[in-house]
Protein backbone atom coordinates (compact mmCIF):
# COMPACT_ATOMS: atom_id res chain seq x y z
CA UNK A 1 0.00 0.00 0.00
CA UNK A 2 2.90 3.15 1.08
CA UNK A 3 4.83 1.17 -1.71
CA UNK A 4 2.34 2.02 -4.51
CA UNK A 5 1.49 5.31 -2.61
CA UNK A 6 5.13 6.42 -2.82
CA UNK A 7 5.80 5.34 -6.41
CA UNK A 8 2.47 7.76 -7.59
CA UNK A 9 4.47 10.56 -5.54
CA UNK A 10 7.59 9.94 -7.56
CA UNK A 11 8.00 11.91 -10.28
CA UNK A 12 9.39 8.89 -12.57
CA UNK A 13 6.89 6.56 -12.16
CA UNK A 14 3.40 9.16 -11.84
CA UNK A 15 1.79 8.31 -15.03
CA UNK A 16 1.12 10.49 -17.38
CA UNK A 17 -1.95 10.24 -20.10
CA UNK A 18 -0.37 10.13 -23.71
CA UNK A 19 -1.31 13.21 -25.97
CA UNK A 20 -3.35 11.61 -28.81
CA UNK A 21 -4.18 13.66 -32.28
CA UNK A 22 -7.56 15.29 -32.32
CA UNK A 23 -9.86 14.76 -34.48
CA UNK A 24 -13.23 15.88 -36.43
CA UNK A 25 -15.64 14.10 -38.18
CA UNK A 26 -19.13 14.15 -39.46
CA UNK A 27 -22.46 12.48 -37.54
CA UNK A 28 -22.91 8.56 -38.75
CA UNK A 29 -26.33 8.73 -39.83
CA UNK A 30 -28.95 7.28 -37.48
CA UNK A 31 -29.04 4.17 -37.73
CA UNK A 32 -32.67 2.64 -39.01
CA UNK A 33 -33.15 -0.67 -36.77
CA UNK A 34 -34.72 0.85 -33.87
CA UNK A 35 -34.89 -1.83 -31.27
CA UNK A 36 -38.08 -2.79 -31.89
CA UNK A 37 -37.73 -6.22 -31.86
CA UNK A 38 -40.23 -8.34 -30.61
CA UNK A 39 -39.79 -10.58 -27.41
CA UNK A 40 -40.35 -14.12 -27.60
CA UNK A 41 -43.62 -15.25 -27.35
CA UNK A 42 -43.38 -16.50 -23.26
CA UNK A 43 -41.29 -13.21 -22.31
CA UNK A 44 -43.94 -11.55 -23.39
CA UNK A 45 -46.34 -13.76 -21.80
CA UNK A 46 -44.61 -13.30 -18.42
CA UNK A 47 -44.48 -9.42 -18.22
CA UNK A 48 -48.10 -9.80 -18.09
CA UNK A 49 -48.97 -9.67 -14.25
CA UNK A 50 -52.34 -10.98 -14.35
CA UNK A 51 -51.11 -14.06 -16.14
CA UNK A 52 -48.73 -14.67 -13.68
CA UNK A 53 -50.96 -14.05 -10.93
CA UNK A 54 -53.52 -16.37 -12.47
CA UNK A 55 -50.96 -19.14 -12.39
CA UNK A 56 -50.49 -18.66 -9.08
CA UNK A 57 -54.31 -19.40 -8.20
CA UNK A 58 -54.29 -22.25 -10.56
CA UNK A 59 -51.62 -23.74 -7.91
CA UNK A 60 -53.24 -22.89 -5.03
CA UNK A 61 -56.65 -24.79 -6.16
CA UNK A 62 -54.76 -27.46 -7.63
CA UNK A 63 -52.81 -27.70 -4.12
CA UNK A 64 -56.45 -27.61 -2.42
CA UNK A 65 -58.31 -29.90 -4.78
CA UNK A 66 -55.32 -32.83 -3.61
CA UNK A 67 -55.24 -32.19 -0.08
CA UNK A 68 -58.96 -32.45 0.60
CA UNK A 69 -59.36 -35.69 -2.29
CA UNK A 70 -55.98 -37.04 0.23
CA UNK A 71 -58.33 -35.88 3.45
CA UNK A 72 -61.18 -37.69 2.12
CA UNK A 73 -63.75 -35.65 4.11
CA UNK A 74 -65.86 -33.73 2.44
CA UNK A 75 -67.89 -32.39 5.70
CA UNK A 76 -64.35 -30.88 7.19
CA UNK A 77 -62.98 -29.67 3.53
CA UNK A 78 -64.83 -30.35 0.83
CA UNK A 79 -62.44 -30.36 -2.46
CA UNK A 80 -62.18 -27.41 -4.75
CA UNK A 81 -64.55 -28.64 -7.68
CA UNK A 82 -67.08 -29.19 -4.95
CA UNK A 83 -67.10 -25.78 -3.90
CA UNK A 84 -66.99 -24.42 -7.84
CA UNK A 85 -69.94 -26.90 -8.08
CA UNK A 86 -72.18 -25.55 -5.51
CA UNK A 87 -71.04 -22.16 -6.26
CA UNK A 88 -72.32 -22.35 -10.03
CA UNK A 89 -75.22 -24.14 -8.90
CA UNK A 90 -76.08 -21.47 -6.31
CA UNK A 91 -74.77 -18.59 -8.51
CA UNK A 92 -77.29 -20.42 -11.55
CA UNK A 93 -80.33 -20.62 -8.98
CA UNK A 94 -80.08 -17.14 -8.12
CA UNK A 95 -79.39 -17.49 -4.57
CA UNK A 96 -75.83 -16.08 -4.84
CA UNK A 97 -76.51 -13.14 -6.83
CA UNK A 98 -79.26 -12.32 -4.67
CA UNK A 99 -77.27 -12.48 -1.63
CA UNK A 100 -73.70 -10.70 -2.96
CA UNK A 101 -76.31 -7.79 -4.07
CA UNK A 102 -77.93 -7.72 -0.79
CA UNK A 103 -74.40 -6.92 0.79
CA UNK A 104 -73.68 -4.62 -2.27
CA UNK A 105 -76.56 -2.45 -1.31
CA UNK A 106 -75.25 -1.73 2.12
CA UNK A 107 -71.34 -1.65 1.47
CA UNK A 108 -72.01 1.45 -0.91
CA UNK A 109 -74.33 3.12 1.04
CA UNK A 110 -71.89 2.89 3.77
CA UNK A 111 -68.75 3.45 2.31
CA UNK A 112 -70.25 6.34 0.45
CA UNK A 113 -71.34 8.19 3.78
CA UNK A 114 -68.02 7.33 4.91
CA UNK A 115 -65.53 8.86 1.89
CA UNK A 116 -68.53 12.12 2.19
CA UNK A 117 -67.55 12.11 5.88
CA UNK A 118 -64.18 11.86 5.24
CA UNK A 119 -62.94 14.46 2.68
CA UNK A 120 -65.72 17.18 5.02
CA UNK A 121 -63.29 16.35 7.95
CA UNK A 122 -60.30 16.20 6.02
CA UNK A 123 -61.24 19.67 4.64
CA UNK A 124 -61.67 21.18 7.54
CA UNK A 125 -58.38 20.19 9.09
CA UNK A 126 -56.55 21.51 6.34
CA UNK A 127 -58.12 24.86 6.84
CA UNK A 128 -58.05 25.31 10.60
CA UNK A 129 -56.29 24.64 13.53
CA UNK A 130 -58.89 22.98 15.76
CA UNK A 131 -59.63 20.96 12.47
CA UNK A 132 -56.95 19.59 12.67
CA UNK A 133 -56.45 18.82 16.25
CA UNK A 134 -60.25 17.24 16.00
CA UNK A 135 -59.39 14.75 13.25
CA UNK A 136 -55.90 13.95 14.62
CA UNK A 137 -57.69 13.23 18.00
CA UNK A 138 -60.79 11.43 16.58
CA UNK A 139 -58.53 9.54 14.20
CA UNK A 140 -56.40 8.38 17.29
CA UNK A 141 -58.73 7.07 19.03
CA UNK A 142 -61.45 5.95 17.01
CA UNK A 143 -58.78 4.29 14.15
CA UNK A 144 -57.35 1.10 16.31
CA UNK A 145 -61.45 0.58 17.73
CA UNK A 146 -62.65 -2.48 15.79
CA UNK A 147 -65.99 -1.83 13.62
CA UNK A 148 -67.22 -4.96 14.76
CA UNK A 149 -67.22 -3.90 18.21
CA UNK A 150 -69.48 -0.70 17.57
CA UNK A 151 -72.19 -3.38 16.05
CA UNK A 152 -74.21 -4.29 19.84
CA UNK A 153 -74.23 -0.23 20.45
CA UNK A 154 -75.16 -0.06 16.63
CA UNK A 155 -77.84 -2.37 17.02
CA UNK A 156 -79.13 -1.26 20.17
CA UNK A 157 -79.48 2.61 18.32
CA UNK A 158 -80.52 1.88 15.07
CA UNK A 159 -82.35 -1.42 15.27
CA UNK A 160 -82.31 -4.74 13.43
CA UNK A 161 -81.74 -3.24 10.08
CA UNK A 162 -79.68 -1.58 7.52
CA UNK A 163 -79.04 1.51 9.69
CA UNK A 164 -76.58 -0.50 11.91
CA UNK A 165 -74.56 -1.83 9.19
CA UNK A 166 -74.08 1.83 7.30
CA UNK A 167 -73.40 2.65 10.71
CA UNK A 168 -70.59 0.60 11.47
CA UNK A 169 -69.16 0.68 7.79
CA UNK A 170 -69.25 4.25 8.21
CA UNK A 171 -66.79 3.64 10.78
CA UNK A 172 -64.41 1.01 9.12
CA UNK A 173 -63.85 3.64 6.25
CA UNK A 174 -64.29 6.58 7.55
CA UNK A 175 -61.02 7.19 9.70
CA UNK A 176 -58.35 5.39 7.61
CA UNK A 177 -59.43 7.37 4.64
CA UNK A 178 -59.42 10.54 6.81
CA UNK A 179 -55.97 9.76 8.12
CA UNK A 180 -54.45 8.66 4.56
CA UNK A 181 -55.97 12.18 2.74
CA UNK A 182 -54.57 14.26 5.46
CA UNK A 183 -51.02 12.32 4.91
CA UNK A 184 -51.71 13.07 1.41
CA UNK A 185 -52.78 16.98 2.08
CA UNK A 186 -49.81 17.33 4.00
CA UNK A 187 -47.26 15.95 1.59
CA UNK A 188 -48.44 18.59 -1.27
CA UNK A 189 -45.35 19.89 -2.50
CA UNK A 190 -44.71 23.55 -1.22
CA UNK A 191 -44.76 25.17 -4.71
CA UNK A 192 -47.46 23.67 -5.81
CA UNK A 193 -49.15 25.25 -3.50
CA UNK A 194 -48.25 28.78 -4.10
CA UNK A 195 -48.85 28.05 -7.88
CA UNK A 196 -52.48 27.14 -6.91
CA UNK A 197 -53.23 30.42 -4.57
CA UNK A 198 -51.43 32.57 -7.00
CA UNK A 199 -54.33 31.53 -9.61
CA UNK A 200 -56.04 33.35 -7.13
CA UNK A 201 -57.75 29.64 -5.43
CA UNK A 202 -59.38 30.01 -2.26
CA UNK A 203 -61.52 27.80 -0.05
CA UNK A 204 -63.06 24.78 -1.59
CA UNK A 205 -61.89 25.48 -5.02
CA UNK A 206 -58.14 25.65 -3.87
CA UNK A 207 -58.77 22.12 -1.99
CA UNK A 208 -61.00 20.50 -4.82
CA UNK A 209 -58.79 22.09 -7.86
CA UNK A 210 -55.00 21.53 -6.29
CA UNK A 211 -54.93 19.46 -3.15
CA UNK A 212 -56.95 16.75 -4.11
CA UNK A 213 -55.20 15.90 -7.24
CA UNK A 214 -52.01 16.54 -5.61
CA UNK A 215 -52.74 14.07 -2.88
CA UNK A 216 -54.41 11.83 -5.34
CA UNK A 217 -51.83 9.05 -4.96
CA UNK A 218 -52.65 9.29 -1.01
CA UNK A 219 -56.66 9.17 -1.32
CA UNK A 220 -56.37 6.60 -3.67
CA UNK A 221 -54.61 4.31 -0.88
CA UNK A 222 -57.27 5.35 1.50
CA UNK A 223 -59.83 4.43 -0.88
CA UNK A 224 -57.94 1.36 -1.30
CA UNK A 225 -57.77 0.59 2.55
CA UNK A 226 -61.22 1.49 3.64
CA UNK A 227 -62.94 -0.56 0.81
CA UNK A 228 -60.68 -3.44 2.58
CA UNK A 229 -61.71 -2.80 6.35
CA UNK A 230 -65.58 -2.09 5.18
CA UNK A 231 -65.89 -5.57 2.78
CA UNK A 232 -64.62 -7.32 5.88
CA UNK A 233 -66.27 -5.62 8.38
CA UNK A 234 -69.76 -5.87 6.59
CA UNK A 235 -69.47 -10.00 6.00
CA UNK A 236 -68.51 -10.23 9.53
CA UNK A 237 -71.19 -8.16 10.63
CA UNK A 238 -73.42 -10.20 8.52
CA UNK A 239 -72.12 -13.05 10.05
CA UNK A 240 -73.48 -11.52 13.71
CA UNK A 241 -77.05 -10.74 12.03
CA UNK A 242 -77.48 -11.07 8.46
CA UNK A 243 -80.83 -12.21 8.49
CA UNK A 244 -82.37 -10.34 11.43
CA UNK A 245 -82.62 -7.12 8.51
CA UNK A 246 -84.70 -9.37 6.87
CA UNK A 247 -82.30 -9.47 3.31
CA UNK A 248 -79.12 -11.41 4.34
CA UNK A 249 -76.10 -10.77 2.46
CA UNK A 250 -73.42 -13.03 1.52
CA UNK A 251 -72.10 -13.43 5.21
CA UNK A 252 -75.40 -14.39 6.33
CA UNK A 253 -75.04 -17.37 3.13
CA UNK A 254 -72.17 -18.67 4.79
CA UNK A 255 -73.55 -18.66 8.42
CA UNK A 256 -76.88 -20.40 7.26
CA UNK A 257 -74.96 -23.00 5.02
CA UNK A 258 -72.14 -23.31 8.27
CA UNK A 259 -75.39 -24.09 10.02
CA UNK A 260 -76.76 -26.79 7.87
CA UNK A 261 -73.14 -28.57 7.41
CA UNK A 262 -73.39 -27.26 3.70
CA UNK A 263 -69.44 -26.95 4.18
CA UNK A 264 -69.22 -27.13 -0.01
CA UNK A 265 -71.80 -23.83 -0.03
CA UNK A 266 -70.01 -22.24 2.89
CA UNK A 267 -66.34 -22.46 0.63
CA UNK A 268 -68.55 -21.32 -2.32
CA UNK A 269 -69.39 -18.19 -0.37
CA UNK A 270 -66.04 -17.75 0.77
CA UNK A 271 -64.79 -17.81 -2.56
CA UNK A 272 -67.30 -15.39 -3.92
CA UNK A 273 -66.26 -12.89 -1.01
CA UNK A 274 -62.58 -13.31 -2.18
CA UNK A 275 -63.32 -13.21 -6.11
CA UNK A 276 -65.06 -9.61 -5.17
CA UNK A 277 -62.24 -8.80 -3.34
CA UNK A 278 -59.97 -9.11 -6.29
CA UNK A 279 -62.23 -7.82 -8.62
CA UNK A 280 -63.07 -3.99 -6.81
CA UNK A 281 -58.83 -4.29 -6.20
CA UNK A 282 -57.24 -5.41 -9.37
CA UNK A 283 -59.91 -4.04 -11.48
CA UNK A 284 -61.75 -1.08 -10.24
CA UNK A 285 -58.91 0.67 -8.03
CA UNK A 286 -56.29 -0.84 -10.83
CA UNK A 287 -57.76 0.77 -13.35
CA UNK A 288 -58.31 4.17 -11.47
CA UNK A 289 -55.00 4.31 -10.85
CA UNK A 290 -53.49 3.70 -14.21
CA UNK A 291 -56.08 6.89 -15.89
CA UNK A 292 -54.78 8.80 -13.00
CA UNK A 293 -52.04 8.75 -11.32
CA UNK A 294 -49.86 6.38 -13.43
CA UNK A 295 -50.58 8.53 -16.14
CA UNK A 296 -49.19 11.79 -14.44
CA UNK A 297 -46.14 10.10 -13.17
CA UNK A 298 -46.90 10.63 -9.77
CA UNK A 299 -46.78 6.77 -9.08
CA UNK A 300 -44.79 4.06 -10.48
CA UNK B 1 -25.14 45.54 -27.31
CA UNK B 2 -26.78 48.39 -29.22
CA UNK B 3 -29.31 46.10 -30.14
CA UNK B 4 -30.80 45.86 -26.55
CA UNK B 5 -33.37 49.11 -26.21
CA UNK B 6 -32.93 49.34 -23.15
CA UNK B 7 -34.90 52.02 -20.59
CA UNK B 8 -32.04 54.44 -19.98
CA UNK B 9 -33.16 56.69 -17.22
CA UNK B 10 -30.16 57.74 -15.91
CA UNK B 11 -30.75 61.80 -16.66
CA UNK B 12 -34.18 62.14 -16.92
CA UNK B 13 -36.79 61.97 -13.69
CA UNK B 14 -39.08 58.99 -14.87
CA UNK B 15 -42.74 60.32 -15.72
CA UNK B 16 -44.87 57.79 -13.87
CA UNK B 17 -45.03 56.42 -10.38
CA UNK B 18 -43.11 52.93 -10.71
CA UNK B 19 -44.92 50.05 -11.16
CA UNK B 20 -43.96 48.56 -7.88
CA UNK B 21 -43.00 49.79 -5.09
CA UNK B 22 -41.27 48.38 -1.83
CA UNK B 23 -41.08 50.72 0.83
CA UNK B 24 -39.02 50.25 3.78
CA UNK B 25 -39.80 46.21 3.71
CA UNK B 26 -39.16 44.00 6.78
CA UNK B 27 -39.78 40.57 6.66
CA UNK B 28 -39.73 38.17 9.49
CA UNK B 29 -40.40 34.40 9.71
CA UNK B 30 -40.88 31.52 12.51
CA UNK B 31 -38.69 28.89 13.31
CA UNK B 32 -39.28 26.37 15.57
CA UNK B 33 -38.79 28.31 18.58
CA UNK B 34 -37.83 31.89 17.14
CA UNK B 35 -38.42 34.39 14.66
CA UNK B 36 -36.08 34.63 12.05
CA UNK B 37 -35.52 38.14 10.34
CA UNK B 38 -35.40 37.79 6.78
CA UNK B 39 -34.87 41.64 5.28
CA UNK B 40 -34.51 44.70 6.99
CA UNK B 41 -35.88 47.74 5.72
CA UNK B 42 -35.89 46.97 2.18
CA UNK B 43 -36.82 49.78 -0.33
CA UNK B 44 -36.58 49.74 -4.00
CA UNK B 45 -39.08 50.69 -7.36
CA UNK B 46 -39.34 48.76 -10.43
CA UNK B 47 -40.53 50.47 -13.32
CA UNK B 48 -42.74 49.12 -16.17
CA UNK B 49 -40.86 47.08 -18.51
CA UNK B 50 -37.77 46.50 -16.30
CA UNK B 51 -35.68 43.51 -15.87
CA UNK B 52 -34.88 44.22 -12.36
CA UNK B 53 -32.54 41.98 -10.63
CA UNK B 54 -32.58 40.91 -6.39
CA UNK B 55 -28.85 39.69 -6.32
CA UNK B 56 -27.16 38.03 -2.82
CA UNK B 57 -25.64 35.06 -1.75
CA UNK B 58 -28.08 32.79 0.29
CA UNK B 59 -29.42 33.69 2.99
CA UNK B 60 -30.43 37.72 2.11
CA UNK B 61 -34.01 37.07 1.85
CA UNK B 62 -34.36 37.25 -1.72
CA UNK B 63 -36.62 34.97 -2.21
CA UNK B 64 -38.74 35.31 0.70
CA UNK B 65 -38.84 39.48 -0.61
CA UNK B 66 -39.89 37.91 -3.87
CA UNK B 67 -42.71 35.80 -2.20
CA UNK B 68 -43.92 39.10 -0.19
CA UNK B 69 -44.07 40.72 -3.47
CA UNK B 70 -45.91 37.50 -4.61
CA UNK B 71 -48.29 38.26 -1.39
CA UNK B 72 -47.38 35.36 0.20
CA UNK B 73 -46.12 36.51 3.63
CA UNK B 74 -47.43 40.19 5.08
CA UNK B 75 -44.44 42.55 5.76
CA UNK B 76 -43.66 42.61 9.29
CA UNK B 77 -43.28 46.49 8.75
CA UNK B 78 -43.16 48.78 5.59
CA UNK B 79 -45.82 48.21 2.64
CA UNK B 80 -45.51 46.62 -0.62
CA UNK B 81 -47.15 48.99 -3.47
CA UNK B 82 -48.00 47.71 -7.01
CA UNK B 83 -49.79 50.87 -9.27
CA UNK B 84 -49.72 52.61 -5.93
CA UNK B 85 -52.01 49.98 -4.25
CA UNK B 86 -50.71 48.16 -1.42
CA UNK B 87 -50.81 44.29 -2.15
CA UNK B 88 -52.87 41.66 -0.32
CA UNK B 89 -52.32 38.25 -0.65
CA UNK B 90 -51.61 36.60 -4.24
CA UNK B 91 -52.86 37.39 -6.43
CA UNK B 92 -52.80 36.92 -10.69
CA UNK B 93 -51.46 40.22 -11.27
CA UNK B 94 -47.82 38.92 -10.21
CA UNK B 95 -47.34 35.55 -11.34
CA UNK B 96 -44.29 33.72 -9.77
CA UNK B 97 -42.02 31.49 -11.77
CA UNK B 98 -40.55 29.60 -9.16
CA UNK B 99 -37.48 26.92 -9.02
CA UNK B 100 -38.89 23.82 -8.45
CA UNK B 101 -40.30 21.29 -11.06
CA UNK B 102 -43.35 20.29 -8.90
CA UNK B 103 -44.91 24.16 -9.58
CA UNK B 104 -46.72 22.27 -12.78
CA UNK B 105 -49.36 20.45 -11.63
CA UNK B 106 -48.52 17.16 -12.77
CA UNK B 107 -52.03 15.86 -13.55
CA UNK B 108 -53.14 18.05 -16.51
CA UNK B 109 -51.09 18.63 -20.01
CA UNK B 110 -48.67 21.08 -20.83
CA UNK B 111 -51.87 23.10 -22.55
CA UNK B 112 -54.14 22.57 -19.61
CA UNK B 113 -51.08 23.92 -17.50
CA UNK B 114 -51.26 26.73 -18.87
CA UNK B 115 -54.74 27.35 -19.83
CA UNK B 116 -56.02 26.21 -16.30
CA UNK B 117 -55.01 29.59 -14.19
CA UNK B 118 -56.93 31.77 -16.90
CA UNK B 119 -59.85 29.72 -16.73
CA UNK B 120 -59.91 29.54 -13.00
CA UNK B 121 -59.22 33.45 -12.61
CA UNK B 122 -62.71 33.54 -14.87
CA UNK B 123 -61.27 36.12 -17.33
CA UNK B 124 -61.48 33.71 -20.08
CA UNK B 125 -63.62 31.26 -21.65
CA UNK B 126 -62.42 27.81 -22.02
CA UNK B 127 -61.86 28.41 -26.25
CA UNK B 128 -60.04 31.73 -25.05
CA UNK B 129 -57.58 30.57 -22.80
CA UNK B 130 -57.15 27.42 -25.17
CA UNK B 131 -56.07 29.51 -28.02
CA UNK B 132 -53.96 31.59 -25.82
CA UNK B 133 -52.14 28.73 -24.24
CA UNK B 134 -51.31 27.90 -27.45
CA UNK B 135 -49.67 30.79 -28.35
CA UNK B 136 -47.63 31.94 -25.77
CA UNK B 137 -46.81 27.76 -25.85
CA UNK B 138 -45.64 28.63 -29.50
CA UNK B 139 -43.89 31.58 -28.35
CA UNK B 140 -41.63 28.93 -25.96
CA UNK B 141 -41.19 26.71 -28.85
CA UNK B 142 -43.53 23.44 -26.87
CA UNK B 143 -45.95 23.36 -29.68
CA UNK B 144 -45.25 19.74 -30.43
CA UNK B 145 -45.59 19.04 -26.67
CA UNK B 146 -48.52 20.89 -25.82
CA UNK B 147 -50.31 17.61 -25.11
CA UNK B 148 -47.78 16.11 -23.10
CA UNK B 149 -48.14 15.54 -18.83
CA UNK B 150 -45.10 17.41 -17.01
CA UNK B 151 -43.60 14.32 -15.67
CA UNK B 152 -42.52 13.31 -19.87
CA UNK B 153 -40.60 16.33 -19.85
CA UNK B 154 -37.19 17.52 -19.04
CA UNK B 155 -36.42 20.30 -16.58
CA UNK B 156 -35.99 23.33 -18.69
CA UNK B 157 -38.99 22.26 -20.50
CA UNK B 158 -41.40 22.54 -17.59
CA UNK B 159 -38.99 25.61 -16.86
CA UNK B 160 -40.38 26.69 -20.01
CA UNK B 161 -44.37 25.35 -19.46
CA UNK B 162 -43.86 27.49 -16.53
CA UNK B 163 -43.31 30.77 -17.95
CA UNK B 164 -45.23 30.60 -20.67
CA UNK B 165 -47.88 30.11 -18.10
CA UNK B 166 -46.94 32.92 -16.60
CA UNK B 167 -46.93 35.01 -19.54
CA UNK B 168 -50.05 33.84 -20.82
CA UNK B 169 -51.39 35.28 -17.37
CA UNK B 170 -50.32 38.98 -18.72
CA UNK B 171 -49.21 39.69 -15.11
CA UNK B 172 -48.31 43.65 -14.20
CA UNK B 173 -44.92 41.92 -12.91
CA UNK B 174 -43.34 38.59 -13.85
CA UNK B 175 -41.64 37.27 -10.36
CA UNK B 176 -39.07 34.74 -11.15
CA UNK B 177 -37.78 32.84 -8.28
CA UNK B 178 -33.87 31.92 -9.61
CA UNK B 179 -35.77 29.87 -12.39
CA UNK B 180 -33.24 28.85 -13.71
CA UNK B 181 -30.76 27.46 -11.11
CA UNK B 182 -31.82 23.90 -10.92
CA UNK B 183 -30.86 23.41 -14.92
CA UNK B 184 -27.62 22.12 -16.00
CA UNK B 185 -25.44 25.19 -17.65
CA UNK B 186 -26.51 24.67 -21.40
CA UNK B 187 -29.51 24.68 -20.96
CA UNK B 188 -29.36 27.06 -18.56
CA UNK B 189 -27.56 29.99 -20.87
CA UNK B 190 -30.28 28.88 -23.65
CA UNK B 191 -32.94 29.38 -21.32
CA UNK B 192 -31.37 33.08 -20.77
CA UNK B 193 -31.60 33.96 -24.73
CA UNK B 194 -35.10 32.05 -24.84
CA UNK B 195 -36.36 34.76 -21.85
CA UNK B 196 -34.43 37.87 -23.15
CA UNK B 197 -35.70 37.25 -26.48
CA UNK B 198 -39.62 37.30 -25.21
CA UNK B 199 -38.65 40.47 -22.97
CA UNK B 200 -37.81 42.25 -26.81
CA UNK B 201 -40.84 41.10 -27.99
CA UNK B 202 -43.41 41.36 -24.94
CA UNK B 203 -41.82 44.04 -23.04
CA UNK B 204 -43.09 42.08 -19.40
CA UNK B 205 -41.68 43.57 -16.32
CA UNK B 206 -39.68 40.81 -14.90
CA UNK B 207 -38.69 41.26 -10.94
CA UNK B 208 -36.02 37.94 -11.29
CA UNK B 209 -34.24 36.60 -8.06
CA UNK B 210 -30.52 35.08 -8.97
CA UNK B 211 -27.37 34.37 -6.84
CA UNK B 212 -25.36 34.37 -9.67
CA UNK B 213 -23.48 37.89 -10.59
CA UNK B 214 -23.00 36.51 -14.51
CA UNK B 215 -26.99 36.13 -14.67
CA UNK B 216 -28.05 39.16 -12.89
CA UNK B 217 -25.65 40.91 -15.37
CA UNK B 218 -26.49 39.32 -18.66
CA UNK B 219 -30.56 39.28 -17.87
CA UNK B 220 -31.09 42.64 -15.95
CA UNK B 221 -31.28 46.25 -16.93
CA UNK B 222 -30.76 46.90 -13.23
CA UNK B 223 -29.79 44.92 -10.35
CA UNK B 224 -30.22 45.40 -6.22
CA UNK B 225 -27.38 43.77 -4.39
CA UNK B 226 -28.49 42.53 -0.92
CA UNK B 227 -26.07 41.94 1.78
CA UNK B 228 -27.02 38.56 3.96
CA UNK B 229 -28.27 37.88 7.70
CA UNK B 230 -30.69 39.67 7.65
CA UNK B 231 -30.95 41.23 3.57
CA UNK B 232 -30.40 44.67 3.74
CA UNK B 233 -29.61 46.68 0.75
CA UNK B 234 -26.00 47.34 -0.40
CA UNK B 235 -26.34 48.86 -3.67
CA UNK B 236 -28.49 49.34 -7.06
CA UNK B 237 -26.46 49.09 -10.28
CA UNK B 238 -27.50 49.43 -13.78
CA UNK B 239 -25.98 46.75 -15.73
CA UNK B 240 -28.49 47.67 -19.30
CA UNK B 241 -25.69 47.78 -21.06
CA UNK B 242 -24.74 44.00 -21.23
CA UNK B 243 -25.97 40.94 -22.56
CA UNK B 244 -25.04 37.45 -23.74
CA UNK B 245 -22.33 38.52 -26.24
CA UNK B 246 -20.84 40.62 -23.61
CA UNK B 247 -19.47 37.39 -21.41
CA UNK B 248 -15.82 37.73 -22.03
CA UNK B 249 -15.05 41.43 -22.05
CA UNK B 250 -12.94 43.26 -19.57
CA UNK B 251 -15.76 45.90 -18.79
CA UNK B 252 -18.28 42.80 -17.93
CA UNK B 253 -15.56 41.16 -15.99
CA UNK B 254 -14.60 44.21 -13.74
CA UNK B 255 -18.39 44.94 -13.14
CA UNK B 256 -18.85 41.14 -11.88
CA UNK B 257 -15.65 41.82 -10.32
CA UNK B 258 -16.86 45.07 -8.51
CA UNK B 259 -20.08 43.19 -7.74
CA UNK B 260 -18.42 40.65 -6.11
CA UNK B 261 -16.29 43.63 -3.56
CA UNK B 262 -19.95 44.77 -2.98
CA UNK B 263 -21.57 41.31 -2.04
CA UNK B 264 -18.15 40.00 -0.02
CA UNK B 265 -15.48 41.99 1.10
CA UNK B 266 -17.56 43.98 3.13
CA UNK B 267 -19.81 41.55 4.27
CA UNK B 268 -16.91 39.67 5.12
CA UNK B 269 -15.58 42.29 7.32
CA UNK B 270 -18.44 43.16 9.42
CA UNK B 271 -19.60 40.12 9.78
CA UNK B 272 -16.24 39.19 11.29
CA UNK B 273 -16.76 42.20 13.44
CA UNK B 274 -20.58 40.81 14.42
CA UNK B 275 -19.16 37.01 15.10
CA UNK B 276 -17.37 37.97 17.81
Amino acid sequence: MSEALRNRLEPETRPEPPVRPEYERPLEPLADATSDQALPLHQRLWQRAWLRKTLILICLALLWEITARLKANPLLLPPFSAAIKALVEDALSGVIPARTLNSLDVLIKGYAAGVVLAFVLTSVAVSTQIGRDLLSTLTSMLNPLPPIALLPLALLWFGLGQASLVFVLIHSVLWPLALNMYTGFTGVPETLRMAGRNYGLRGLRYVLLILVPAALPSIIAGLRIGWAFAWRTLIAAELVFGASSGRGGLGWYIFQNRNELYTDRVFAGLIMVILFGLLVENVLFRELEKRTVAKWGMTR
Amino acid sequence: MDAMTSPLRENAAPPTPPLLAVEGVTLEYHAPGRVVRATQNVSFDVWEADRFILLGASGCGKSTLLKAVGGFIPPREGRILLDGQPIHGPGPDRVVVFQEFDQLPPWKTVRENVAFPLRVSGRLSRKEADERADHYIEKVGLTRFADAYPNTLSGGMKQRVAIARALAMEPRVLLMDEPFAALDALTRRKMQEELLALWEEVRFTLLFVTHSIEEALVVGNRIALLSPHPGRMRAEINSHEWDLKSGGSPQFQAAASRIHRLLFEEAEATDGAGDE
